[in-house]
């Protein structure tokens, strides 16, 4: 036993990945009904929950494999984050997938799989872990994205994500193979040594590998100029499936980002400095100009998530502890808020059908003034209006950046928040100043529910006693990145 | 003497002609699976090469792992492009463009 107890901080990984096993086990043995992809679902919900529990009572911080999976505090927050985001979404799936008759059990089962794939990520410290955690969440969502079968925007959304997601993994490995022919090793701790040694910057292997690297993951975030997938792909998917796709991978990849640069590359900072700038300004960019023209509240929400990254990018560019930091409250400040939009997209349902035209809003306030009053602080949240949660998450990403002396990287993200308030607002005032529209049907359990929680976030996190636990867990994850 | 050097520049060569394949490519989906599949072997003649040349042995555990995910990679895009013939009759790229903008 003794033995064994080494490998006590897999614990939560092996949860998964074995209750998803026997999950399958049981939805394959079982006679097919109506119910088994719902007791599937409540099973999976369950498992991730374990496994939560299973991260948070982990003890120490540990190495293992050689260093290859890291069990620290920014991996242990990570995780919180990504199962808040991942059950969130998957309580969204119930009753939107069976109305769309998709309601299949294997998709909470792949849904776990790509839990699995993004622990890992937070935990890569070595380039083969890296892959593998990265492959093993993309395989499970290409499968997602394309989940209706029968339905032709589905298929091509699945299509889409994964030529240009293999596309992004190809680049991210011969990224990782320049960097192991610089090193010598791949693990991360080797590749910062290697890298440590004067004249590293002008090594052609090392930066080659660098931007290879980044690139791969700048298409996982969609930072721009490697973002054209997410618009198609949240527009096919189911949306349910975009809820997921724009919550938890999200957070995953942009902790692996965070991982590599601070922890492989610290000793070529100025090299991938500027390349971080540089997405976080065109994401900023684009995500603002993009959304304005968009007419499909799912197309506005990819541009949106785009815009995001860029924002959650400019803390990173600062590469400090403080920095790090400000990525993570970013990310936690930011699942909530999608996932509450996207509850509210969720309940855009009429008899025909769900709806997913801006147009469809107008109104909203006379005909549902709780969900329109809810979309519209997701909206202003998302726009960095204060006192919402939006607001601190913005804050503390400038303020990192100007703390590090990137004065005008922090200009930039106000004006193009600016900008980007312009297409929120156009959501709020359609909902509340155009002429009704014919009134959705009511608002499902589930949703409500999730809608109702992150609404009490977005508005509460003014307060002390929500807001100082998340941003002191933090800073003492950002601090434990070593 | 064939060196580092040469693999790498084969190595290269096989990456490029892989992206290519995929962004000049308006014919055909199975086409862009073969470019994936090139690139992932361009990357694990990289691997195989760095790893043979400087004595170390991690390159060609990372080669084999590459190969696996590639094998899956491949059944998923597969499956995918059925999903997809089956619901348009047709797999060529130009036409994947139900959504747009």
């Amino acid at each position: 036993m003794a033995a064994l107890e080494a490998y006590a901080p897999l614990i939560p990984e092996v949860i998964l990945v074995v209750g998803a096993l026997a999950l399958l086990m049981y939805g394959v043995f079982r006679p097919e009904n109506d119910r088994e992809a719902t007791t599937v679902t409540w099973l999976a919900l369950a498992v991730m929950v374990v496994a939560g529990y299973a991260v948070v009572a982990a003890e120490t911080p540990t190495r293992l494999f050689g260093g290859a999976f890291i069990d620290d505090g920014f991996a242990r927050f990570v995780k919180l984050m990504i199962l808040a985001g991942a059950g969130g979404a998957l309580l969204l799936c119930f009753d939107e997938m069976r109305d769309r008759n998709a309601f299949k059990f294997e998709l909470p089962i792949l849904l776990l799989f790509a839990t699995a794939g993004m622990f890992v990520m937070a935990s890569a410290g070595d380039l083969m872990s890296l892959y593998l955690g990265l492959e093993l969440q993309s395989l499970a969502l290409y499968v997602v994205a394309s989940i209706r079968r029968d339905d032709a925007k589905s298929s091509e959304a699945g299509l889409k994500y994964f030529v240009l997601g293999a596309l992004s993994s190809g680049m991210l490995l011969y990224g990782a193979s320049l960097l192991y022919g610089f090193a010598g090793t791949t693990s991360f701790a080797g590749i910062a040594t290697a890298a440590a040694g004067a004249g590293a910057g002008q090594n052609l292997l090392l930066v080659f590998g660098l931007v290879f690297l980044i690139v791969g993951i700048a298409f996982k975030v969609s930072a721009v100029p490697f973002h054209m997938w997410t618009p198609d792909v949240y527009e096919g998917a189911p949306t349910p499936i975009t809820a997921f796709l724009a919550a938890a991978p999200k957070v995953a990849a942009m902790a692996l980002f965070v991982r590599v640069v601070t922890t492989a590359l610290p000793g070529v900072k100025p090299q991938w400095q500027q390349i971080v700038v540089f997405l976080a300004i065109a994401s900023m960019v684009v995500g603002a100009l993009g959304a304005i023209g968009q007419t499909n509240v799912k197309r506005l929400m990819a541009y949106s998530s785009i815009a995001n990254m860029g924002y959650a990018l400019v803390p990173l560019a600062a590469g400090s502890p403080d920095g790090v930091q400000g990525v993570l409250i970013y990310m936690a400040i930011y699942i909530v808020m999608t996932l509450g939009a996207f509850a509210c997209i969720l309940s855009m349902r009429r008899d025909g059908g769900p709806v997913e035209d801006i147009s469809e809003l107008a109104g909203l306030a006379r005909n549902n003034l709780g969900m329109a009053f809810a979309l519209a602080m997701f909206m202003f949240s998302l726009a960095g209006i204060p006192p919402l949660a939006g607001f601190f998450a913005k804050w503390f990403a400038f303020l990192a950046a100007i703390n590090a002396g990137l004065y005008w990287l922090a200009v930039i993200g106000v004006v193009a928040s600016v900008v980007g308030a312009y297409y929120y607002l156009r959501v709020v005032k359609i909902m509340f100043f155009d002429e009704a529209a014919a009134p959705f049907l009511g608002i499902r359990a589930k949703e409500g529910v999730v809608m109702v929680l992150s609404l009490l976030l977005v508005l509460g996190f003014v307060a002390p006693f929500i807001a100082s636990p998340v941003v002191e867990a933090a800073g003492v994850a950002a601090r434990s990145l070593k | 003497m064939i060196g580092l050097g040469h693999y790498l520049t084969v190595a290269a060569f096989l990456f490029t002609i892989g992206i290519f394949g995929i962004f000049l490519n308006r014919k055909n989906v199975i086409v862009i699976l073969m470019s994936i599949e090139l690139m992932l072997l361009a990357v694990n003649i990289n691997l195989v090469a760095f790893s043979s040349f400087m004595g170390e042995l991690s390159g060609q555990i990372f080669a084999l792992f590459v190969l696996t995910v590639a094998a899956g990679e491949a059944a998923i895009g597969l499956a995918i492009v059925v999903v997809y013939f089956r619901n348009r009759g047709t797999i060529a790229v130009e036409d994947a463009s139900v959504m747009k903008g």
